[in-house]
């Protein structure tokens, strides 16, 4: 309560107590009660005022009740009903414009309080239906306090529970704890007095057996004998010999020979594991110095740390220095500086790894969706560059066609001579061009057949030795014919070996060329020449392979020897060119032909190109 | 696969030459030599009383029958059946005989532990070892045979002597840092030797052959410890198993733990193969119901089929559960086999008898496991690769190899019941021994086996 006074504002407060000086003031009345009403009564009321007040004033007591009216009214501090009075013996006149006067003031006063009434009826409602919403939240809150209550009772009495149960545990534990104690002592006491009664009787028995052995052994038993029918001699055929102070000597230098031995070949051992396990480090070092020092330039470089590469370079400078020597010296700087490059190169793979790892992570968590995403735009853009630029040139090609069957039809007219003077410039100029190019070709077919003439010419000298060569061994296998002998024959085996390389090197030179030529000439172009022309040069590299090759499979073709070049050519010729020229090409005396023959199907297939558009 | 016809035996008592070309086996008191190509008798000797011990000398020329009731070692000669030995002990009686490496000399142990008697077979000379000790591997040679190592119990301490065995001159004598020493085992390049105490306590010390201590390693306390131990044939490992079922691998440079091996009673390693043994009636055809249920036959019938099949992992293999309150009790790694090319370890664990654990040595993890279907008795490795021969004391013989492995019916009327096996030096051929009979047999040549393990892996 105390709560809504503050909240009230000062208007309200004023009013309310004027108020409450109204009805203290109207408490003297006799009719305080009514008025009390009046004050009281909501908007439906008032209605009954009239019947309320005809009832105070009647036709008897107008006089009172006007005086009564007028004391009041004066006494509320209204001006008085009656007029200024000159004497005080006539008699006061009532003074209806005061009246009235009063009446509408009284009216005004009772509007403006059912306003204020109102006011506080609304304020009051609203601070009953707060007050309510505080109850609630009050009685809510009170609840809830009243479960936590509950709530902390509970949890303290498990508290409690567990606080108990931990001190039984411990106490527990605690006993458990005295129990293996005592136990332990029962068995270390147990134990003792064991050995102690085990020593006891250890001794009683050994007292025992002494009498017995004494009993037994000087008896001087009979019985106790070895019946043998002949000593037998002894497993190493030596005499036993006497058991002097030398022999025990020799007994314990062989005991110490057994165990240096042992110890000398468990160090061989060490030592052989050691050099293997250094052998492996040191491939590691290398394989290590091998995968970084490509990848490390890189980052190096980035990172601008230039010392560092030099500082390694001339360890491991030092390293393969010192490699030799590694095996023999198992001293401690050798190893150090093996473990210390090797840790080093460790560190620094680690490094680049983690580096590699963390660009993986890199990509993987911005770069690799944005870029995917980019570049694929930018295909589609630069396909649909392309394809307008096809269209467009496809557009071009259109016009210059109809431009051209323009030309050709109509020549008549000065614009069309002129553009046709302008075409010729350009065709002139472009067959220009193309005369230079034909003339640059000719110039390289010509290096090409004289290198090509020398390369025959040496062909047919190596063939001249061939064949006299295989003349004399043929002579000299028919001689041998009669008396083979082991030697001789390796001798032809390497030297068979050898002329058959060599001959098959003259026919795979030939035909491998045309195998080339026609496959760059369906390429159809011009340009394409050049490029033959540019790879003819290259001709004795490919013999080189052809010669490779033939070694290779010399070894299968030593039986083919026996048969005569005639009957070579044919297979070999045929399995791999179908070309009757190139056959041709393979004989000695035919070089020349050869070249021409080649030359012509250039031409040839050239022209044929030509004509094709 | 071949199988001989099968020849008498009594307490398993038949043994390979060390040369491979005889086999010596024992029915009652005698003695029985044959070829082992031909397995026709080229010696028939007749001891005193019947044979509890034979043991053939390393020459392959001499060979001793053990007759501990009596007291007695008789010796026999390959070469000259007339020649005949024999050393009677007296009333020191007998509980041990063994041959030193030289084939000259015979080890004799009295009862009590009361001495060792060294007779020599070439002079009239005998000597004697005084306190040997009590236990399970007293006595070892190198495998050059030039020291013999013994454990010693003097005053309530262990020592251990190392012996020239060509003299018998004592070339050391040191006392071990043990409660109460169990083992002794030369390396085999015979150099280190590995002492370990009892099971009450975790601890195997490692000596050089000067004696010098050149390490000791204990993994635990306060619990059983050691229960076998083995070394590989490179020397390079001591595998170590103990009570705890974990298998300790030592290195020969420092010493310490490479790895353990655990042997759970789960296997989850997918990359682990867990072959099963399958048993199979032969009249139950692939999808037949079968009647009667193949659970109602009480062990494994005569008539049925036994395979492996490769089990899908995870698989549990089956436990016992060890009665811990008697001695001795069934728990922990109680067999530990080397390959010969030392790639593999096989081991028993005791609570789970029916499976053979094999390890990749070179990659320390667990290879291969083969479940059978009833306790494991003995596995051996071929001494010429790595092959594994296995029995259970039923009827068949298992054989694993890395490409997989099989189970082969011992044929023959009756059951033979597989107790122990011996390979043949040339691992072509081993010997099955039963309660009552020994039987030969004769597997393929390599590449033959090979092939028919590859499809048999294939198979299963």
């Amino acid at each position: 309560m105390g709560d809504w006074m503050t909240v009230t504002d000062r208007g309200l407060s004023s009013e309310s107590k004027s108020i409450s000086q109204y009805t203290s003031e109207i408490k003297m009345s006799p009719s305080s009660l009514y008025s009390q009403q009046v004050l009281c009564s909501s908007i439906p009321l008032s209605k009954n005022v009239h019947s309320f007040f005809s009832a105070f004033c009647t036709e008897d007591n107008i006089e009172q009740s006007v005086s009564y009216l007028d004391q009041e009214l004066t006494t509320f501090g209204f001006p008085s009903l009656y007029e200024e009075s000159k004497g005080k013996e006539t008699k006061r006149e009532l003074n209806i414009v005061a009246v009235l006067n009063c009446m509408n003031e009284l009216l005004v006063l009772q509007r403006k309080n059912l306003l204020a009434q109102e006011n506080v009826e609304t304020q009051n409602l609203k601070l009953g239906s707060d007050m309510d919403h505080l109850q609630s939240c009050y009685s809510k809150l009170k609840e809830q306090l009243e479960t936590s209550r509950r709530e902390m009772i509970g949890l303290q009495e498990r508290d409690r529970q567990l606080q108990c149960k931990n001190r039984n545990l411990h106490q527990l534990l605690k006993n458990e704890k005295d129990e293996v104690q005592k136990l332990q002592n029962i068995i270390a006491s147990r134990a003792t007095q064991y050995n102690h009664d085990m020593k006891r009787k250890e001794r009683e028995y050994n007292k025992l057996k002494e009498r017995l052995h004494q009993l037994v052994m000087n008896k001087k038993d009979k019985k106790i004998a070895m019946d043998i029918l002949n000593y037998v001699g002894r497993a190493d055929g030596k005499r036993g010999s006497w058991r002097t102070g030398k022999t025990e000597a020799r007994n314990e230098d062989e005991m110490y020979k057994i165990l240096l031995n042992d110890y000398e070949y468990r160090q061989k051992q060490i030592l052989m594991e050691n050099a293997e396990l250094k052998k492996v480090l040191q491939q590691m070092k290398k394989e290590m110095i091998s995968l970084l020092s490509p990848q490390k330039k890189k980052p190096r470089e980035r990172v601008d740390d230039s010392t560092g590469t030099v500082i390694s370079d001339v360890e491991e400078d030092a390293g393969e220095l010192s490699r030799e020597s590694m095996w023999d010296l198992s001293c401690e700087t050798v190893r150090e500086q093996l473990t210390n490059s090797i840790r080093k190169q460790w560190r620094i793979l680690k490094s680049h790894v983690e580096k590699l790892d963390n660009q993986v992570s890199k990509v993987h968590l911005e770069g690799f969706n944005d870029e995917d995403v980019i570049s694929r735009q930018d295909h589609e853009q630069e396909t649909e560059k392309l394809e307008l630029e096809i269209q467009q040139c496809k557009e071009m090609i259109k016009t210059q066609q109809q431009l051209l069957q323009q030309l050709a039809t109509a020549c008549d007219d000065d614009t069309t001579s002129l553009l046709r003077d302008c075409y010729l410039l350009e065709e002139k100029e472009r067959l220009k061009e193309e005369w230079s190019l034909f003339k640059e070709q000719k110039k390289n077919f010509e290096r090409e057949r004289r290198s090509f003439t020398e390369a025959a010419i040496r062909l047919g000298l190596e063939r001249k030795a061939f064949e006299e060569e295989r003349a004399s061994w043929l002579k000299q296998q028919f001689l041998n014919m009669t008396t083979f002998d082991h030697q001789n024959s390796e001798n032809v085996k390497l030297f068979s070996a050898f002329s058959g390389s060599s001959d098959r090197d003259n026919l795979t030179v030939h035909s491998r060329q045309p195998q080339k030529k026609p496959h760059s000439v369906s390429n159809g172009s011009p340009v394409c020449m050049s490029k033959l022309t540019k790879s003819l040069p290259a001709s004795p590299s490919t013999s080189d392979f052809c010669q490779t090759r033939s070694c290779i499979s010399e070894h299968s073709s030593i039986n083919v020897l026996n048969i005569t070049p005639e009957e070579i050519k044919p297979n070999q010729v045929g399995g791999e060119c179908t070309n009757q020229k190139w056959s041709v090409a393979s004989r000695p005396g035919s070089q020349e032909g050869c070249y021409s023959g080649c030359s012509l199907t250039y031409t040839n297939s050239h022209v044929e190109k030509d004509d094709l558009p | 696969m071949n199988f001989s016809e099968v020849f008498k035996l009594s307490s398993l008592l038949c043994k390979f030459s060390p040369d491979g070309k005889y086999l010596a086996s024992c029915v009652q008191y005698r003695l029985v030599v044959r070829d082992v190509n031909t397995l026709q008798i080229l010696q028939l000797y007749t001891c005193l009383d019947q044979i509890q011990h034979i043991e053939w000398s390393a020459d392959s020329l001499f060979i001793l029958c053990a007759m501990y009731k009596r007291g007695l070692v008789q010796v026999w000669s390959l070469e000259q059946p007339e020649w005949h030995c024999k050393i009677d002990e007296g009333s020191a009686g007998l509980v041990a005989s063994c041959w030193s490496p030289d084939g000259r000399h015979i080890l004799n142990t009295t009862e009590f532990h009361l001495r060792i008697t060294v007779w020599s077979l070439c002079t009239k000379s005998v000597s004697y070892i005084k306190y040997p000790k009590a236990c399970l591997q007293g006595i070892t040679f190198t495998r050059d045979g030039r020291y013999m190592a013994l454990a010693e119990r003097r005053d309530c301490k262990d020592y251990v002597s190392i012996f020239v065995c060509s003299d018998w001159q004592l070339l050391r004598h040191f006392d071990t840092d043990t409660q109460d020493l169990t083992g002794i085992e030369w390396a085999p390049n015979g150099c280190v030797l590995a002492v370990w105490d009892t099971c009450l306590e975790y601890k195997i010390l490692l000596y050089s052959l000067d004696g010098r201590l050149l390490s000791a390693y204990s993994a635990y306390e306060w619990s059983l410890g050691i229960k076998s131990v083995a070394w590989s044939p490179s020397s390079q490992f001591l595998a170590v198993g103990s009570y705890d079922g974990k298998v300790r691998i030592l290195n020969h440079v420092t010493w310490k733990m490479i790895t353990e091996f655990g042997h759970p009673a789960t296997i989850n390693n997918p990359k682990t193969v867990v072959y099963k043994e399958a048993q199979k009636s032969p009249q139950l055809g692939l999808g037949c119901l079968s009647f009667p249920p193949p659970g109602a036959g009480a062990g494994p019938l005569p008539s049925s089929e036994s395979k492996y099949e490769i089990a899908s992992v995870p698989v549990s293999l089956q436990t016992l559960k060890p009665v811990t309150d008697r001695a001795n009790p069934k728990i922990g790694i109680g067999m530990l086999a080397f390959s010969p090319d030392s790639y593999f370890l096989a081991t028993r664990n005791d609570n789970t008898p029916n499976a053979v654990w094999v390890w990749d040595i070179q990659k320390l993890r667990l290879f291969a496991v083969l479940e059978q279907l009833s306790p494991v008795r003995t596995f051996q490795w071929d001494p010429q690769q790595p092959r594994l021969a296995i029995c259970t004391g039923g009827s068949r013989l298992y054989l694993w190899s890395p490409a997989g492995c099989m189970s082969v019916q011992v044929p023959g009327e009756g059951d033979f019941a597989v107790l122990s096996l011996c390979w043949h030096l040339s691992g072509d051929s081993m010997a099955l021994l039963s309660k009552d009979h020994v039987c030969l047999c004769f597997l393929e040549t390599e590449a033959a086996v090979s092939t028919a393990c590859r499809q048999l892996g294939g198979h299963t």
